[in-house]
């Protein structure tokens, strides 16, 4: 199971690798990482290529929604 | 023997700059392989030469020339090099009429013309452009020893028939050298596209057109065929608007290709130029080739891949310089609609917006729908607004059948 912490550092490192000038510690925890960081539908998507296959977990695609903003993030990887 | 040349990298190159060989004189070099990585104003792209056999002496890097001018002479089995040096426009003598790019000196190679054979061998490459062209490759004359029609051969012939493969571009200041690979000067590259648009706006006779698709059951089968995925192997609803573009494009030939000297020339292959935004500012619409022809998987990994290499560097030269039509699809955070300015020689450019939810007539009822606005500019030089609402029409009816896509 990861901590809080743990997710926020996966989640910074995997986005690294699609958007190299993001910063994530400047995004609310609330905020929508998309609309804050300017990810598109190809960016998003390889987002969750990363998350799923650093954690191993599938990741249906009905719950990306999850995925837009870190609160969601961690709740999400942290259950 | 064949000349390697600076290839034109979209319609507003002038010139290039070698900035890495990444093969040494005496390397044996196959159609395809990447030998340099030339800078742009689009950046450091790798750049594949055409042709087969022993490359020569090499153009020295960092110095800026021209599109077309030699960068390195290939030669075939058993032939010896010429005493020219690259860098020069060269003309063959001895076979047709020599052609050289307007205002370079030539230098003769005194090159002893090849034996023929009755039926000459033609590189694949040779015989894609050739059928582009409209040119019977086997009656070109081969400028290899062991009589192969190469690539080089084709777009001399195309040049000698009053069609130079680069038409006349506004002029831009030349490119100072950098080197950084992947990396681009955003002034460089916004200086590229006022270029490349402005040509398009003072020269080719817009029309524009603009329809509505329903989208729900291309929405439908998209969510249905990415429940039981994992993530790696989902598809975006783009891969389906770039297949069925690329199908309806087959039968409206006179959408795809190019207009240049007066003349539209119709292109037998549809080579979709992908509208990529580049973080920092700036697009670049690179081609997937053949997209009429690929599985949705396989487009779905072609334009990832693409996406990735515009961004962070090593687009080819071919992909550049190949697209016959332009999609730019605005995505789920774009504008609802958009209306596009064509790419220089092309004749045409779809557009598609972000799809929106929206009342919608079905059956005589009033219901919610996810819809599509889908646009097309093209050039009224090459066709009618007739014969564009027919390629509009044969996307929506594509679209209504996803899994035929």
């Amino acid at each position: 199971m990861l901590n809080d912490r743990q997710i926020r550092t996966l989640a910074a490192d995997v986005l690294a690798g699609i958007a190299p000038e993001a910063e994530l510690s400047s995004v609310g925890d609330h905020e929508d990482l998309r609309e804050a960081l300017d990810l598109d539908s190809m960016d998003f998507l390889n987002f969750v290529i990363g998350l799923s296959e650093r954690t191993g977990r599938p990741i249906p695609e009905a719950d990306a929604p999850k995925l837009f903003t870190m609160a969601g993030l961690v709740a999400y990887l942290g259950g | 023997m064949a000349e390697f040349r600076m290839p034109a990298l979209g319609a507003d190159m002038e010139t290039g700059t070698v900035v890495e060989w990444l093969v040494k004189p005496g390397a044996h070099v196959r159609s395809g392989d990447v030998v340099a990585v030339v800078e742009t104003h689009k950046g450091a792209i790798d750049v594949e030469c055409f042709l087969d056999g022993i490359i020569g002496e090499l153009v020295p890097v960092g110095q800026a020339l021209p599109v077309g001018a030699v960068l390195a002479q290939v030669l075939g089995p058993g032939e010896v090099a010429a005493a020219s040096p690259p860098g020069e426009a060269q003309a063959r003598v001895g076979g047709e009429t020599a052609v050289t790019q307007p205002g370079v000196p030539v230098a003769a190679l005194g090159a002893p013309a090849a034996t023929r054979s009755a039926r000459p061998k033609v590189s694949p490459a040779a015989r894609r452009r050739a059928a582009e062209l409209g040119l019977d490759p086997e009656r070109l004359s081969p400028g290899t020893a062991d009589g192969a029609v190469t690539l080089a051969d084709v777009e001399r012939s195309a040049g000698a028939q009053g069609h130079p493969r680069v038409p006349s571009a506004p002029a831009a200041a030349p490119a100072p050298l950098r080197a950084a690979r992947g990396g681009f000067d955003p002034a460089q590259m916004r200086q590229a596209i006022a270029a490349a648009m402005g040509r398009s706006k003072r020269e080719i006779p817009h029309y524009y057109l603009g329809t509505t698709v329903d989208f729900a059951r291309a929405q439908a089968w998209l969510e249905a065929y990415n429940a039981a995925r994992l993530p790696a192997e989902r598809l975006l609803a783009a891969v389906l608007l770039l297949k069925a573009t690329a199908l309806a494009l087959r039968a409206t030939p006179q959408l795809n290709g190019f207009y240049e000297n007066d003349t539209f020339r119709p292109s037998g292959p549809i080579h979709v130029g992908w509208a990529i935004s580049l973080r920092g500012g700036g697009l670049v619409a690179p081609a997937i080739h053949d997209a009429d022809r690929l599985g949705l998987p396989q487009l779905m990994t072609a334009l990832r891949d693409l996406v990735q290499r515009a961004r962070a560097g090593g687009l080819r030269g071919s992909e550049l310089s190949d697209p016959t039509v332009t999609v730019t699809s605005l995505g789920d955070r774009g504008a609802e609609s958009v209306l596009g300015v064509i790419y220089p020689p092309q004749v045409a450019i779809l557009g598609f917006g972000r799809v929106v939810t929206r009342p919608w007539v079905v059956d005589g009822a009033v219901v919610a729908r996810p819809l599509l606005s889908v646009s097309l500019a093209a050039d009224h030089r090459a066709s009618d607004g007739h014969l564009g609402s027919q390629l509009l029409a044969a996307i929506d009816e594509a679209l209504q059948h996803p899994d035929e896509l």
